[in-house]
């Protein structure tokens, strides 16, 4: 960076509206912001408020490869973007997205790190020196001659971050780094990036879902809501805004003034609280489904998965009781989608048996007849999505299940209310397209229906109503076994948890004995309240209820 | 020591190879080239993808002949003396003489059908062991920067074809949970439709991402210069090729011309490649080993072609009468020193051997 460029802000929008090609409504309106050096700036906002393209302006990926209109002006450490494709800023701002994998040009670890310098046209010895301070950095450098498909999710996102930090970018754009990722991938992840903020002075601006992990080390927060934005101090956005973390619900519902964002405040903030719920005695139990003595729905006996020469699923013992919720733990790798094909029945099984509640294997039924007793919804969902029509989906879904017509449809107005049924399924959202396959398996009425990472992409919103969608399922009589890294997700939703590791079962309880105690799974509001057993604001709720002290804005 | 050897050394290796298996039926020589290729890969493949994928080469190699068996079986003109298979012969018309559905079929027929399949599939095997040895991203390095728009359709497609095979598999599972309701065209759409969506996706992610990180990033202006000096050389090398092929316009037409047109290509190309500048990581060296490597590829292909000239008869299978094929002992020489790379090449570095599937299934 020249002594000239570092008298600009980093970032600079001026009166930024974006409007893409056939869409109605302009994306990004009249956004005023300026971004300065050295900011963890962390942009929040509903799925499909605008976002991914507030970001992609930054980089002149948006208008320059996605095309649309872009009205105003978007300065980046002075240079225009409307002049400067993002290749010709790709010396300034480094771009990270979702799926690490997806963005790879090259094969291996050491390869990829330089590939941005090549582009630079640095020294070779330049680049010699820059590939082994970044693996030092990101503590990658005993994978440096790994291809890059064998590493684990949060070495991934480590390796990405590292390739467009090689060519020193002043500005690191990151869309979702952690979405992926296990909670102790993601911790590993940002912990690369407050090191890079307070030690390089790096500007960093990182859009995420799952806020918890992020709010605690942000400088700022800027809020986008139907292409307006709004920024300001995290706990002066947040205290207002339409999506809150676990910890600022809590902050908000208790009344705690100013706002704490990190748990550590919060705790402090919360002492009464925690003296007055212990008073309370313990809370009101919700009357728990399939727990106790219930028969099981779904058991294996020494399950066992081998891909080649690696044991996914190592003689698992299981059983999931009938109308209960488990949540499938564990980290990246552990073999939890394995184990979810293999009860299935349709995945690979290397040995051992699964039984359905009147002792059926799944494995021997037909794959129709298999649909109406136990369903999947895999990790790609949109996988079983073929035709150009949401209607069409759905009256597919009613014929291959045998079901009266409209049976889908109903389903999907209950899960998400709204969806126009000409609309193609692409150009729905995440949470909507999720709940189209859920309502297509669902039409079939299986009894055991398995989730496999629902909850990847969800906003708050989304993931209170699958929570509130499985409940029900639940509630009249289904089982669900649901696999997720999300732990507030598991402490709003599971009866029980089961953890997964080198594809063993290590844990499995009921959800506040598993999760509360476990430095890694624990939910922040278990965090604030030990060692009160509460993991949820709603339990919060539930336990102060018959008395009506703190009334703050809920 | 161990490094890459470069990887157009590799390159220039296995299509002297297979320009050499072109030249021959004779199994005896088909088979020698097929052990070359597969000695070389075994020995001196990496554990990247790539390396892994020379199976199906080979797998693509036996369907070749098994195919070509088949059509000759089916619509082949049949010939020899050995019957081996007595089927009911349909009668053309007189134009569609050459054709022959159905009849009996004879041990020289098929015999000379399996080789040409035989020779075709050792073609392929040569491909898939330069794939196998010299990864395509890593011959594309050497792409010349001028051309950085084609480079960036060509990473594209060499990054997003391998992971076709498993968008397939994983889109193909999925139907089964829907109940397989369909059959046919209908359920190829179903799989047809999430695989093309998902590697147009990746392709997009993977273009935007080369362009986020400066490919093709320009250093000064585009000069006018260097496409007349590209078109004009492009003009050159296609009247020059005509005036080679044409035997009735003056030589000068021929050679000539087409050198000045290849010239003039080349230096269009170095041009343009200087406005987009680009430096190399860790360049590939090319030392001895590269020229052996060359050398012992070109050896084998000089032996064909030397034997093509004084015993043209060694090189393909005595079928009329069916005889026992001769042994041409320059060609075996040759293939004898395209071994030798198996040998004499460094050892490339050996990447983690872990199943990725295993790890992607988590």
């Amino acid at each position: 960076m020249t002594a000239y460029e570092s008298s600009f802000p980093a970032v600079l929008f001026e009166h930024v509206g974006v409007q893409y090609v056939g869409a109605a409504q302009p994306t990004l309106h009249a956004v005023d912001l300026a971004i300065d050096e050295g900011e963890l700036v962390l942009v929040i906002g509903r799925t499909g408020s605008g976002k991914s393209t507030l970001l992609g302006t930054i980089n002149g990926h948006v208008p320059h490869f996605t095309g649309g209109r872009l009205s105003g002006r978007v300065q980046v450490l002075g240079r225009d973007t409307s002049t400067h494709r993002p290749r010709d800023l790709a010396d300034v701002v480094g771009v990270v997205g979702q799926d690490p994998l997806a963005g790879f040009v090259t094969d291996t670890v050491e390869e990829e790190l330089a590939y941005g310098m090549e582009q630079l046209a640095l020294a070779p010895a330049t680049m010699r020196k820059r590939v082994e301070e970044t693996l030092d950095l990101l503590g990658i450098a005993d994978l440096r001659a790994a291809p890059l498909r064998d590493l684990s999710g949060g070495q991934q996102q480590r390796v990405a971050i590292g390739s467009v930090l090689t060519s020193h970018p002043r500005i690191l754009v990151l869309d979702e780094p952690t979405s992926a990722l296990d909670p102790t991938g993601a911790e590993e992840v940002l912990a690369t990036l407050t090191r890079l903020v307070h030690d390089l002075g790096v500007t960093v601006i990182i859009a995420e879902h799952r806020l918890e992990r992020v709010v605690q080390y942000a400088d700022r927060v800027i809020e986008v809501v139907e292409g307006r934005v709004r920024h300001g101090a995290p706990a002066e956005i947040l205290a207002t805004s339409s999506i809150a973390p676990p910890v600022i619900e809590l902050g908000r519902y208790a009344g705690f003034s100013p706002l704490p964002v990190s748990i550590r405040d919060a705790r402090r903030a919360a002492a009464p609280l925690r003296t007055r719920l212990a008073a309370m005695g313990p809370a009101p139990e919700e009357p728990a489904a399939g727990t106790g003595a219930a028969p099981s729905a779904l058991s294996a006996r020494r399950l066992r998965v081998d891909h080649g020469q690696v044991r996914a699923v190592a003689d698992v013992e299981v059983n999931f009781p009938a109308r209960s919720i488990t949540a499938l733990m564990g980290r990246n790798g552990a073999g939890k989608s394995s184990l979810l094909w293999a009860l299935h029945g349709s995945g690979k099984r290397s040995g051992g048996t699964v039984a359905l509640a009147d002792g059926t294997d799944p494995a021997t039924l037909k794959s129709a007849q298999r649909r109406t007793r136990i369903g999947l919804v895999p990790q790609s969902a949109t996988d079983l999505l073929y035709l150009e029509r949401v209607g069409a989906e759905c009256d597919q879904a009613d014929a291959e299940s045998s079901r009266l017509p409209g049976t889908c449809a109903s389903l999907l107005a209950d899960l998400a209310p709204g969806i126009p049924a000409d609309r193609h399924p692409r150009d729905l959202s995440e949470g909507q397209k999720l709940a189209l396959v859920i309502a297509i398996q669902l039409t079939a009425e299986p009894e055991v229906i398995l989730l496999d990472e629902p909850t990847r992409g969800l906003d708050y919103p989304a993931k209170d109503r699958l929570a509130e969608t499985l409940r029900a399922l639940a509630r009249t009589g289904h089982t669900a076994v649901v696999s997720t890294h999300d732990v507030e997700f598991v402490a709003q939703v599971a009866d029980a948890v089961a953890v997964l590791a080198e594809g063993e079962i290590v844990a499995h309880g009921p959800t506040a004995e598993v999760i509360a105690a476990s430095p890694a799974f624990a939910p922040q509001v278990a965090k604030i309240l030990a060692p009160l057993p509460l993991l949820t604001v709603a339990e919060v709720r539930r336990a102060l209820a018959p008395t009506t002290l703190p009334q703050g804005p809920v | 020591m161990i490094r890459h050897l470069h990887p157009a050394a590799w390159w220039v290796w296995a299509l002297a190879l297979a320009a050499s298996a072109s030249l021959t039926t004779n199994p005896v020589l088909l088979a020698a080239h097929i052990l070359v290729l597969v000695a070389v890969v075994l020995a001196r493949r990496d554990g990247s993808p790539w390396g892994r994928a020379f199976r199906l080469y080979a797998l693509l190699g036996a369907l070749i002949v098994v195919t070509r068996l088949i059509l000759h079986v089916l619509v082949g003109l049949k010939f020899g003396e050995i019957p081996l298979l007595p089927l009911p012969a349909a009668n053309l018309p007189s134009w569609a003489a050459g054709i022959e559905i159905g009849g009996t079929v004879y041990l020289e027929g098929a015999l000379g059908a399996a080789l040409e399949g035989a020779r075709l599939a050792t073609m392929i095997l040569a491909i898939g062991a330069a794939n196998a040895l010299a990864s395509p991203k890593r011959l594309l390095k050497v792409f010349p920067a001028a051309l950085h728009e084609i480079g960036a359709a060509l990473v594209v497609a060499v990054t997003v074809a391998p992971q076709l095979a498993e968008s397939v598999q994983r889109v193909a599972r999925a139907r089964s949970l829907r109940g397989e309701g369909s059959r046919g065209l209908r359920s190829f759409r179903a799989i047809a439709m999430p695989v093309l969506q998902d590697t147009l996706d990746r392709s997009l992610a993977l273009a935007a991402a080369m362009d986020g990180r400066g490919y093709g990033r320009r250093g000064g202006p585009r000069h006018t210069g260097t496409s007349v000096l590209t078109l004009l050389g492009l003009l050159g090398a296609c009247v020059g090729l005509y005036g080679l092929l044409d035997t009735t316009s003056p030589a000068a037409l021929g050679l000539p011309v087409l050198l000045v047109g290849l010239a003039l290509c080349v230096g269009g190309i170095w041009a343009g490649g200087r406005a987009v500048p680009r430096t190399i990581y860790r360049r590939d060296p090319w030392g001895p080993p590269e020229w052996l490597t060359c050398l012992c590829g070109l050896a084998a292909l000089t032996g064909s072609l030397i034997t093509l000239r004084t015993d043209p008869a060694a090189m393909s299978m005595p079928l009329l009468p069916l005889g026992v094929p001769g042994i041409p002992w320059i060609v075996l020489l040759g293939l004898l020193l395209a071994a030798v790379p198996a040998l004499a090449t460094p050892v490339p570095p050996l990447a983690s051997v872990r199943s990725s599937q295993a790890v992607r299934a988590g």
